[in-house]
């Protein structure tokens, strides 16, 4: 008997539910692909082996089909099928290459029960009828994704899943020596090397003087490690703003700022894979947020998955490795009611955009067993063809476990994940901007995640960590093991035989082995004498693992493939050799200052529910719910609160440590419209935000360490430069002013897209995300209103500017007039206000961000199901500022009557703006009415009017 | 006699072991988390054992239906050496992809006669992490002894019970396997959502085989054992000294003494 390919094809009895047919009907409407479609889905299985069509049929119904639900069609594959069951039918499968984790887990399953399977990728098919017309657009736009899918449209004719193709390993060397500066800049950029031209020069003195050309390897290892993506050459370069020159951006700032802080509770900064804080006497916690805004553009699914997927290798790849404890993501994005109609070309829809990010970080988190427990939306039409994706994970390891040494001696070892095409070049690829050709150029950047397989390995490092098998490790993140061995051995040496990395298939170049972006790998740094154990430990848990090598004391990158050196490198050169790059920065314009027109209204009822209604306000609970945000049972503050679970809270709460009380608390402050006014306040504005929101559930001001990520447009162009320049300034100074350091950080530059020869950038944006420590989290409060009768208290200054408001926006204004932040007031504040938390005077605590006074204390009332009256002041600020401004470093409290007088009393004493405004409606009345000026009601909203508003389904077209 | 020593079994991609081990640890019982190539190697060590915990998580990614590899793979040891184990009057617990195993494996609803069921995906189509409240059925299982509510978080995409027909669910329900049931505000099982988070039949949340001694459940008790687990603690006054769901784990161990 001879191999064969079948199509084992699941499909569903009549009476289950077709989810994924529903799914293609839904978005062919949402794409305005009008016609009355209807789709039947089957799942499916293409299995290669030596099976008789009884053998395929038998394992079909008792492997892999479902017993109640489906029913197997076993279907024989090539190019005479006859009277072929698969006819009218459109089937969908992965690319050759693409990571399929369920064909292999299928695969590997058949094969320990006995079956001669060789390989088996999934499929899925769709028997569709509908306009003919339309059908090609449907499949391009609905049913393949078409980074890492293929389609096949009626019978399958092809009878074979081979992958890859036979290796001819022959060595090359680019010519480098005598070239002029535009064929320099041609293998660049034909290489897709992002290299510029200084570094391009250096790279060619350097091998002059050696008298030799580079190998392929050795050009491509020179530009993973110089990439702005790997050494953020921009921010470490120089920059001439203003008549200074700046030398290391972030080191004169915000490194600067943490060590001018010096506090004994900083364990590791900026030195590791994320930053490291003692936590208690037994305990350090580490935190690290990165972003994948160019994969997740061209595949927002792969490009979120693999996201989450990288961050969490983070903290596991931090000192001796940390267990993940949760997971955080934020998303920018255009306004999902985009219509398709107006998109440019190679742009997705936002919609589906935020749909599949969201996916992303769902099936990887949850499959990790990482509750993801903070995050954020934001919506600008800027975004459009540039989304950003933030994914961050904290991770708890046992204190002295923080640092790590390679040891010349000690093995290469590689774990995880097979070597295979992935996202070649994804270090490199996020250096250049995205152009409207990019999802056919870089199709190779795109990568599939297999979380089982980074479960796999979280469970032998942390074994391998306690029984102190490895000196150091690191994960395999942009440039592959280019970078992670790179870096690991810059200050020793190492020597790599690269055809022992073990391979999805077979056809890889060395060059391809050394830079692969494949998932789910880490290096460690073995001692000879624990390898074997190592090894062990790895089978029991049935984990791959590889010794590819090992660091020795040669200063030297020496690369072999079948005996052959392809690269031989100077650690010197590849890590220091880099010509700094010089850069100009200039103070961007400010927006011209325009008076705010106050708009003629009795009341603003429309106003709140449209802000309410707005992408950037509404609820996040469709997204949050598909997130498994309890795993590990450590969640005590969940991201939604309240009487029925659905208010926004303002940070979640951990418990890192079994048995303890002590806590952490998670969360973030982002605001792109201000960045688009003035950079430096934007900056101030998030930290301030990042940390009152940490401060609102319970954690102590002085115990919150920050995180920076800059996603911002292209640097060469002097203005952009300066407004990071700016922001950068504004977190050296208020890291300082509130006594927050920074510990970790990262930036993603040339988040721009170019469609017809124009530059779309995003805005400014800036990520700060706090980790804060809560003593006691029996203490902690929450923002949903809890007893009638109970006052509300406004703590802080409201000030009259307007710039970057929501509510301006919704006018249709803009000003240029930002409130500053006044740090040191607001410290004061968040300390006393910790104080009366961990007193238990305050029942609820809510932070005043976008929409102000008026959508905070909507979002309670919601959260609590109950009313509340509120009285304005009587000036000096009109009636519509105090109602939306966003002045910072303001918070709204909820106090029993009877504790009152002490708050107010601890709060003059400190000196703290404090203004009892109102109460929780007493008989309980489920309005919100606030009272401003002469008695007039300027907002009088039923709870179930504000709550219609706020949960606004992602599907939503309506202007609110 | 001293307390029970229970076996809780992870897997790859399984990722409830720890707090469904601290679970029962803080119930009194001794747990131990053992990899399945453990257990496969040698099966007879189960014998030390009078509980079986199969934990929540992905086992194998969920990948050709959840808890179908796993129950695949742990075919014949699941068959014996729990036949053995409750002979033995020993307990299994399967919580979540542990109860799509046991269901997959045909140890639930372990009755021939019954038919097979299976756990599909929720009728919402997708993942969905929110709390619930279930009824307990006391005196069929030595798990549930009484019928208050108990509060914990369902979290799963595919988490509805389903059988081949509603006769073969008349004759579960008949025979009193259906233990546990989402119930309403007024505490009568319900088929609507949310409070029934997916659409499962007749909102039955957990079932048990008929001699009582394997019970699995779609939603996490173990998630419920401290008092600042619950969603609404920080709105009362007092709180318990534990979370509801550790009851669950209570009684299995108190079934020992």
């Amino acid at each position: 008997m001879t191999n064969r390919l079948w199509h084992i094809r699941l499909d569903l009895e009549p009476e289950a539910s077709d989810h994924e047919g529903q799914r293609v009907v839904r978005e062919a409407s949402e794409l305005h692909l009008v016609g009355s479609w209807q789709v039947r889905a089957s799942r499916g299985f293409l299995v290669e082996g030596v099976l008789s069509a009884d053998v395929a049929q038998q394992l079909a119904d008792t492997v892999l089909r479902d017993a109640v639900l489906e029913r197997a069609i076993v279907i024989a594959c090539g190019p005479n099928a006859a009277a072929d069951p698969d006819e009218g039918w459109v089937h969908v499968l992965p690319k050759p290459g693409v990571t399929d984790p369920e064909g292999e887990t299928a695969r590997a399953l058949l094969r320990d029960l006995g079956y001669a399977v060789e390989q088996v990728r999934t499929i899925r098919s769709y028997r569709i009828d509908g306009p003919a017309d339309k059908l090609p657009e449907l499949i391009r736009r609905v049913l393949v994704h078409d980074a890492v899918e293929t389609c096949v449209v009626g019978p399958i004719r092809f009878e074979r899943l081979g992958l890859g193709g036979s290796y001819r390993f022959q060595r090359i060397d680019v010519p480098l020596r005598g070239r002029s500066d535009a064929e320099l800049m041609r293998i660049s950029r034909e290489g897709q090397l992002a290299l510029s031209l200084d570094e391009m020069r250096a790279i060619q003195a350097h091998f002059d003087a050696l008298g030799r050309d580079p190998t392929d390897c050795e050009l491509e290892t020179i530009a993973q490690t110089w990439s702005e993506h790997c050494s953020h050459k921009t921010l470490r370069g120089l920059i001439d703003f203003e008549g200074e020159r700046i030398d290391n951006l972030l080191k004169s700032t915000i490194f600067a700022a943490t060590q001018e802080l010096g506090l004994d509770w900083l364990v590791s900064v900026f030195a590791d894979n994320s930053g490291v804080v003692r936590f208690d006497e037994e305990h350090d916690v580490c935190f690290k947020v990165e972003t994948h805004n160019h994969p997740s553009a061209i595949d927002p699914y792969g490009g979120a998955n693999t996201g989450i997927g990288g961050v969490i290798r983070d903290p596991l790849g931090t000192g001796l490795g940390a267990k993940p404890i949760c997971n955080t993501d934020v998303f920018c994005v255009a306004p999902p009611d985009t219509a398709p109609e107006s998109l440019p070309p190679g742009v997705l829809p936002p919609r589906g955009v935020l749909r599949g990010v969201v996916a992303g970080v769902r099936d990887y988190g949850n499959r990790m067993g990482i509750p993801t427990v903070n995050g954020a939306v934001v919506v600008h039409p800027s975004y459009l063809a540039n989304p950003l994706v933030f994914c961050g994970t904290v991770g708890v390891m046992p204190r002295g476990c923080a640092e790590k040494r390679v040891e010349p001696g000690d093995l290469i070892v590689a774990i995880g994940g097979r070597t295979g095409r992935d996202g070649i070049h994804g270090a490199t690829f996020s250096s250049l901007e995205l152009t409207s050709e990019s999802d056919e150029t870089s199709g190779g950047a795109v990568q599939i995640g297999n979380p089982i397989v980074e479960k796999m390995v979280l469970d032998v490092v942390l074994q391998a960590r306690d029984r102190r098998l490895f000196r150091s490790i690191t994960d395999c993140g942009a440039g592959g093991f280019s970078s992670a061995i790179g870096e690991m051995g810059a200050e020793v040496g190492a020597e790599v035989e690269l055809d022992r990395a073990p391979l999805k298939y077979a056809g890889l170049s060395y060059t391809e082995i050394w830079i692969s972006e494949a998932q789910e790998r880490m290096v460690l740094a073995v001692p000879p004498e624990s390898w074997e154990a190592f090894s062990a430990l790895c089978a029991a848990e049935q984990v791959e693992a590889t010794c590819l090598g090992r660091f020795i004391d040669s200063g030297r990158l020496t690369l072999r493939y079948q005996g052959e050196v392809v690269a031989d490198l100077d650690m010197e050169f590849l890590h220091h050799g880099r010509p700094k790059v010089v850069r100009r920065a200039e103070r961007p314009p400010r927006p011209t200052p325009a008076p705010v027109v106050f708009p003629e209204r009795s009341e603003y009822n429309a106003d709140l529910l449209g802000l309410l209604h707005d992408w950037n306000v509404a609820s996040k609970e469709w997204i949050i719910r598909q997130y498994d945000h309890e795993v590990q049972a450590r969640t005590v503050i969940k991201p939604l609160v309240g009487e029925c679970e659905d208010g926004p809270g303002d940070a979640a709460v951990i418990l890192p440590v079994r048995g303890s009380r002590r806590g952490l608390a998670i969360a973030c402050g982002i605001h792109p419209r201000l960045g688009e006014i003035d950079a430096y306040a934007m900056a101030a504005h998030v930290i301030d935000e990042a940390i009152r929101n940490c401060v609102a559930v319970g954690a102590d001001p002085d115990r919150i360490a920050l995180l920076d990520n800059f996603c911002w447009g292209n640097p060469e162009r002097a203005s952009t430069l300066g407004s990071l320049v700016l922001a950068a300034r504004a977190c050296h100074d208020y890291a300082l002013a509130f006594g927050t350091p920074f510990i970790s950080g990262k930036d993603s530059l040339y988040n721009e897209f170019k469609v017809n020869e124009q530059s779309i950038a995003i805005p400014p944006t800036l990520l700060i995300s706090a980790l804060g420590q809560v003593p006691d989290v029996g203490r902690c409060v929450t923002m949903d209103l809890k007893e009638p009768g109970n006052l509300l208290i406004l703590l802080g200054q409201t000030r009259g500017e307007l710039g970057g408001s929501l509510w301006l926006e919704h006018l249709g204004q803009a000003s240029a007039e930002v409130a500053p932040v006044d740090a040191r007031s607001a410290r004061t504040l968040y300390r006393v206000v910790h104080q009366a938390i961990a007193e238990g005077l305050i029942r609820a605590c809510h932070d005043l961000s976008e929409g102000g006074l008026a959508v905070a204390v909507a979002e309670m009332a919601i959260a609590g199901r109950l009313g509340a009256h509120l009285t304005l002041d009587e000036g000096p600020l009109p009636d519509a500022v105090q109602l939306f401004a966003e002045s910072p470093s303001r918070l709204l409290v909820e106090v029993r009557p009877g504790e009152v007088h002490r708050l107010l009393d601890w709060m003059k004493e400190a000196g703290v703006v404090a203004r009892p405004i109102g109460r929780v409606s007493d008989p309980p009345e489920r309005r919100l009415r606030i009272d401003g000026f002469a008695g007039r009601t300027r907002v009088d909203l039923s709870v179930d009017q504000l709550q219609s508003a706020w949960q606004r389904p992602v599907t939503d077209d309506s202007a609110g | 006699m001293p307390s029970p020593r229970v076996l809780v079994v992870r897997a790859p991609g399984t990722n409830c072991d720890e707090e469904t081990a601290y679970a029962w640890q803080l119930a009194g019982a001794r747990p131990e988390i053992w990899h399945i190539a453990r257990v496969l190697d040698d099966p007879p060590a189960l014998r030390q054992f009078q509980i079986l915990t199969i934990p929540g998580g992905f086992s194998y990614g969920d990948d050709l239906g959840a808890g179908r590899v796993l129950a695949t793979r742990l075919g014949q040891i699941l068959a014996e050496g729990v036949r053995d184990l409750c002979e033995r009057g020993g307990l299994v617990l399967g919580i979540c992809n542990g109860f799509q195993v046991l269901v997959r494996s045909g140890l639930l609803p372990g009755d021939p006669r019954l038919g097979p069921a299976t756990l599909a995906r929720n009728d919402s189509g997708q993942f969905e992490d929110r709390w619930t409240r279930l009824r307990p059925t006391p005196g069929r299982t030595p798990f549930l002894t009484d019928d208050q509510p108990i509060s914990m978080p369902a979290a799963h995409g595919e988490g509805k019970f389903l059988m081949s027909n509603s006769d073969a669910l008349d004759r579960l329900e008949s025979a009193g396997l259906a233990v546990l049931h989402y119930v309403d505000r007024d505490g009568q099982p319900t088929l609507d959502y949310p409070a029934n988070p997916s659409g499962t039949s007749r909102g039955i949340a957990g079932i048990c085989d008929p001699t009582g001694r394997i019970l699995g459940l779609m939603p996490h008790p173990e998630r419920n054992v401290l008092p600042w687990h619950d969603p609404g603690w920080t709105r009362r006054r007092s709180l318990p000294v534990a979370g509801a769901g550790l009851r669950l784990f209570r009684n299995a161990v108190q079934a020992f003494d």
